[in-house]
């Protein structure tokens, strides 16, 4: 259910940059949603094709951008991309860690006619 | 063609979380969003919480569920303000419904709220209600591992209860590596051990919520 809140945000996002333009048609959504952000696309996928209908998102395309988690030790600093979820540093082997990516999520932009 | 948006997507929730703890503010109620698992203990910590800081205290609850009153009528009974949300089947509490609570609350009449989220560990960490603090329940029998699986919910949060503790005798939860895998995360994080049961280790947390209620009386004398 996590998705619908996020679905609906989208579309009155899209809607309202295109209402501004103004545009007839949305083609296309270019989504930022980090891997960490927790978020299926295919359920974005179904709620926005619920929710678009009758409005000029109807039928845009959905594509998802999906930036990698990276994380940084704050021991010695190496940046890595934890592997199945263990949080270990692959060169001190410490588990202290910041996250430098995989939380994004935003609209990056849209192509309208 | 194409137009650059680059606007979060969590935007228009965060702007009436903002919002919602301007209005907390102005009124020097300190508000907790307490979040963890189902099952993990967020009523019977409300219903401890409540009756050590009752009278001395006033306390409200938001209490959020996907269905029932089971919880709000728990905590109606102990004699204070309780708004039930039922989100009815959504995985998280968010801004919007808090605002609509807080329209129905005698916000005068409160020193604490405390906000009782949907048990879920992913969902919750990504949707900010306006609340001043962050605090989660990890109980034992969820295991050690918790913090690799969820890391989200661990590193928003300011406080971690690690509940159930009677129990770690017939577990193999693992402190020292669950305290290890959490501070890895969240280097300014307090993590906490109680039994909300038994009453054991609560004291520290008391302590830590009357502290941020005080101060946050402060602050508002001094605006």
């Amino acid at each position: 259910m996590h998705e619908l809140s996020i679905t609906q945000n989208i579309l009155s996002i899209v809607l309202q940059q295109a209402k501004a333009v103004p545009a007839n048609k949305i083609t296309k959504i270019n989504l930022t949603i980090g891997e960490l952000s927790g978020i299926v696309d295919e359920c974005v996928q179904l709620y926005f094709d619920l929710l678009s209908k009758d409005t000029i998102a109807a039928e845009a395309e959905l594509c998802f951008h999906r930036p990698p988690t990276k994380v940084r030790c704050r021991n010695c600093a190496t940046t890595f991309s934890p592997d199945n979820f263990n949080w270990t540093c692959p060169n001190c082997r410490e588990q202290k860690i910041e996250i430098v990516s995989g939380r994004e999520c935003y609209v990056s932009s849209i192509e309208v006619d | 063609m194409e137009i650059k948006i680059l606007q979060n997507i969590l935007s228009a929730n965060d702007t009436i979380a903002r919002r919602n703890q301007d209005q907390l503010d102005k009124h020097g109620i300190l508000a907790i969003n307490i979040m963890s698992s189902p099952g993990a203990g967020k009523t019977s910590l409300i219903l401890q919480t409540i009756s050590r800081l009752k009278p001395k205290t006033r306390v409200a609850v938001i209490e959020g569920d996907v269905a029932s009153s089971i919880d709000a009528d728990m905590i109606h009974k102990q004699g204070v303000l309780v708004i039930q949300i039922n989100t009815e089947g959504g995985c998280h509490l968010d801004a919007n419904m808090t605002e609509n609570a807080l329209n129905n609350l005698p916000l005068e009449e409160i020193d604490l709220l405390l906000i009782e989220n949907v048990g879920n560990l992913i969902c919750p960490a990504e949707f900010a209600l306006g609340e001043h603090k962050k605090v989660m329940l990890l109980s034992v029998p969820e295991g050690d591992d918790k913090p690799h699986k969820y890391p989200l919910m661990f590193t928003e949060t300011d406080v971690v209860l690690v509940n159930k503790i009677d129990l770690l005798p017939y577990l193999d939860f693992d402190v020292s590596a669950f305290d290890k895998a959490v501070t890895g995360l969240n280097p300014r994080v307090k993590i906490l051990q109680v039994s909300c049961k038994t009453g054991d280790g609560l004291e520290p947390w008391f302590s830590w919520l009357e502290d941020e209620i005080k101060q946050m009386k402060t602050a508002k004398a001094d605006r």
